[in-house]
């Protein structure tokens, strides 16, 4: 059963239609039913909540695919990978084997964390992408901000000029409840930054997330990514957080 | 040789794809001169240009496409010496060669806000001078030597080069250097603008690991982008000369001359 979350229903073409006892692309089947055994909770790809191509033309359905199917998929299989080694290194007590796994598991940990986030960021134009938000939230960029406007253009700024790949957020500090912009280097998820930081919003700067529909003009993949934006998700999350 | 010197005058480089930028400025100044010659005399200023890559933008197909080129030189590439020369234009850094731009830039780790661009600017000429149509295969003489004595075997190498290649996280640049207090190759790997000039290194040939090198060619995979890179792109030409070059201020040893 866990190995249905490695196959995403969603995908509408899945090049290699295999059965349901291979993996697709990630490491072998062999690691899960063993870490199960253990007790090692391991990572699983989640699905999206939309098609592809239900964000084009804000993010073309080429680059969801991939973003999804292989990068973000990538990611939680070396997760899994690493989080092996690091159990049996843990075990054995070889301390050198614990402290080199810790950039692998930064790494990819921190790619599951933030592509999870980010799938749930989006929502296609139908079902509400691009609301603004209203409510507390709403109240809440008013007084932390100015307006909307005025946050969407400081995580654009903030977006454009992060030099290499990265991530750029909409942050709730819990303890001073305050909102704030934050950016993170490659992976690094955002508790990196603070440990009162929730995430609300993330954009993910990496090439790879808009490199073949805007090429370069990173600007543009910020200023459209707006319409597909899940305000929903975010207010709920600010809720939750901020009461 | 991979140099971005000021230029200070305009050349008509005749180059068939010519789309280096050579700009001055002018500019009012105070200067004694005869009083029948026009008081509005001018000062020129000089900004670095775009250089070419040594090679048309189609001839490293069907491993880098055209598309990429024109893209990864001619907007990427070409950005960066734009902004820098933005940022040079009211700046006491002003006036350096691209070499001694980095390192002051650099400032030993914590960079000023010049450096990215002036990095950049040489990474990429470095780089499509680290690339050849008909690259790849094997290097030969004293850098094959200087391999097989530093890594063993050139098989070695190779595999350390991709390793390191596919190890890298995040955007960046592998590097095949020779390091100056060692005194050997050995296989580096920085992150996103680094360039081993800082440590006071002589980088031989690199690969550019950022998405957009490789994006619209291979897509995420990037073992393909890397192998192709080695067996079909990479000059040993360029690497040879740059240890021709090298080896004037890295003393490597006696050549071994049989006695006669």
């Amino acid at each position: 059963m866990a190995l249905r979350a490695l196959l995403t229903k969603r995908a509408p073409t899945l090049a290699s239609g295999l059965g349901p006892f291979a993996s697709a692309g990630g490491s072998g089947t062999g690691w899960q039913g063993l870490c199960h055994a253990r007790g090692l909770k391991v990572a699983a790809l989640p699905d999206l909540e939309y098609d592809y191509g239900a964000l084009a033309p804000a993010i073309s359905g080429e680059i969801m695919r991939l973003h999804h199917q292989k990068h973000h998929k990538a990611y939680v299989s070396n997760y899994n990978d690493a989080l092996e080694k690091l159990d049996a290194a843990m075990a054995k007590g070889d301390v050198a084997a614990v402290v080199r796994l810790q950039s692998a598991i930064k790494f990819n940990g921190g790619g599951h964390i933030n592509h999870t986030i980010f799938w749930k960021n989006l929502k296609p134009v139908n079902e509400g992408g691009g609301e603004p938000p209203h409510a507390t939230l709403g109240w809440a960029i008013d007084t932390d901000f100015g307006s909307l406007e005025a946050l969407v253009q400081k995580m654009n700024a903030e977006g454009a000029a992060l030099q290499g790949s990265g991530w750029v957020w909409l942050a709730l500090d819990k303890e001073r409840k305050k909102l704030l912009v934050e950016t993170t280097a490659n992976q690094d998820p955002l508790v990196t930054k603070g440990a009162n930081l929730v995430p609300l919003l993330g954009i993910d700067v990496w090439e790879h997330a808009y490199y073949l529909q805007y090429k370069n003009v990173k600007p543009d993949y910020l200023k459209n990514i707006w319409k597909v934006m899940n305000w929903k998700y975010a207010s709920e999350v600010y809720d939750s957080e901020a009461a | 040789m991979a140099m971005a010197l000021p230029l200070a005058y305009a050349s008509s480089v005749g180059n068939p794809f010519e789309a280096g930028r050579l700009s001055f400025s002018t500019k009012a100044t105070k200067h004694k001169k005869h009083i029948y010659q026009s008081r509005k005399v001018t000062k020129v200023l000089a900004y670095y240009g775009l250089t070419n890559p040594p090679y048309k933008l189609d001839a490293l197909e069907p491993y880098m496409s055209r598309r990429t080129l024109e893209l990864h030189w001619g907007n990427i590439h070409r950005g960066y010496v734009d902004s820098l020369n933005k940022q040079l234009a009211n700046s006491p850094l002003y006036g350096c060669t691209m070499e001694e731009l980095i390192k002051t830039t650099f400032n030993n780790g914590n960079p000023l806000p010049e450096y990215n661009n002036a990095a950049e600017v040489w990474n990429h000429d470095f780089f499509w001078e680290s690339m050849q149509p008909n690259g790849g295969k094997l290097p030969w003489g004293g850098v094959l030597d200087q391999i097989e004595k530093d890594f063993g075997s050139f098989s070695n190498f190779r595999d350390e080069f991709v390793h390191s290649a596919m190890m890298l996280f995040g955007s960046g640049w592998v590097w095949l250097v020779l390091k100056t207090n060692e005194r050997r190759l050995s296989i580096v790997r920085t992150s996103n603008a680094v360039c081993p000039l800082v440590w006071g290194d002589i980088p031989i040939i690199s690969l550019d690991m950022w998405e957009h090198a490789y994006y619209l060619d291979y897509k995420d995979d990037v073992s393909k982008y890397v192998n192709n890179f080695m067996d079909h792109l990479i000059s040993w030409h360029s690497a040879t000369a740059r240890m021709v070059r090298a080896e004037a201020f890295v003393n490597l040893g006696e050549p071994k001359i049989p006695v006669a």
